[in-house]
């Protein structure tokens, strides 16, 4: 029961703030709303017993990405586009397709949920070292793609610094 | 636990408001934070299954997404600046140096 409330606690503000995330003129404002329902997402995961993911969600989701997402908006100059439409002309196209795209996924779960998955649920002890359970993961079984994720990053920093340069 | 169909609920309502964002709206930097809610709303599938099956392997898979995310944010906002510095302005729809 008390599951249930903290669920819908989370799922509601993280849905409320990505709708708003979406339809602010402020870039400013959908920065602010963007943390809250990134937090909101982390709240998911703690109850999920995520910890390691929780934690990571926090310090790299709302503290690295979203303070660039707020250098990048202070460093360009949008009072021009505070006043200009804001959606562009065949918004109710994209609009009446995403709407049609999200009930057929709808519909899919709506009848496939109760045979996704018959076993029971497994006991909350199976994740329970949680950091350590992870790092065993990552540096073991995905120790590959942990290193290929680790060059992914070196190329997305000096890109990054490339791209940001003054001259090219 | 919450039974998986909420998770997958509200994965897809999180989901489906990122593409509302990315195909509506014209302001560069909003597109680059929808495409954020739509790679959160695959985490939070992920990790539900996660704990359903009770292997921690979602997780990890979690932790690559948001490696990529942030990857992406990196570049994708330098990108914004250098365009940004030429051509003065953060439009979708007037990013047209490709299209004659």
């Amino acid at each position: 029961m008390l599951d249930l409330v903290i669920f819908y606690f989370f799922a509601a503000l993280a849905v409320v703030s990505a709708v708003l995330v979406v339809t602010r003129r402020n870039v400013v404002h959908s920065a602010i709303f963007l943390a809250t329902a990134l937090l909101a997402t982390a709240g998911i995961f703690l109850s999920l017993r995520a910890e390691f993911l929780f934690i990571v969600q926090i310090i790299l989701y709302t503290g690295g990405i979203l303070v660039l997402y707020v250098f990048v908006i202070m460093l360009v100059n949008l009072d021009v586009a505070l006043h200009q439409v804001q959606f562009n002309r065949r918004w109710y196209v994209a609009l009446l397709l995403t709407v049609l795209l999200g009930a057929q996924a709808f519909a899919a779960i709506l009848v496939s949920r109760q045979s996704l998955y018959t076993l029971p649920p497994a006991p909350a002890q199976a994740l329970e070292p949680n950091t350590e359970l992870v790092a065993w993961g990552l540096f073991h079984t995905y120790v590959l793609p942990f290193e290929i994720a680790s060059v992914l990053l070196l190329v997305a920093m000096i890109g990054g610094v490339v791209m940001a340069k003054k001259r090219i | 636990m919450v039974p998986i169909g909420h998770y997958l609920f509200l994965s897809l309502a999180l989901f489906s408001i990122g593409i509302v964002g990315v195909v509506t709206r014209r302001n560069v930097i909003i597109i680059l934070m929808s495409i954020e809610l739509i790679l959160n709303a695959v985490n939070i599938n992920l990790v539900a299954f996660s704990r359903l099956v009770g292997s921690v392997e979602g997780q990890i898979f979690a932790i690559f997404i948001i490696t990529d995310a942030a990857a992406e944010a990196a570049v994708g906002l330098g990108i914004i600046i250098a365009f940004f510095r030429n051509r003065e302005t953060v439009l979708a729809d007037e990013m047209d140096i490709l299209k004659w």
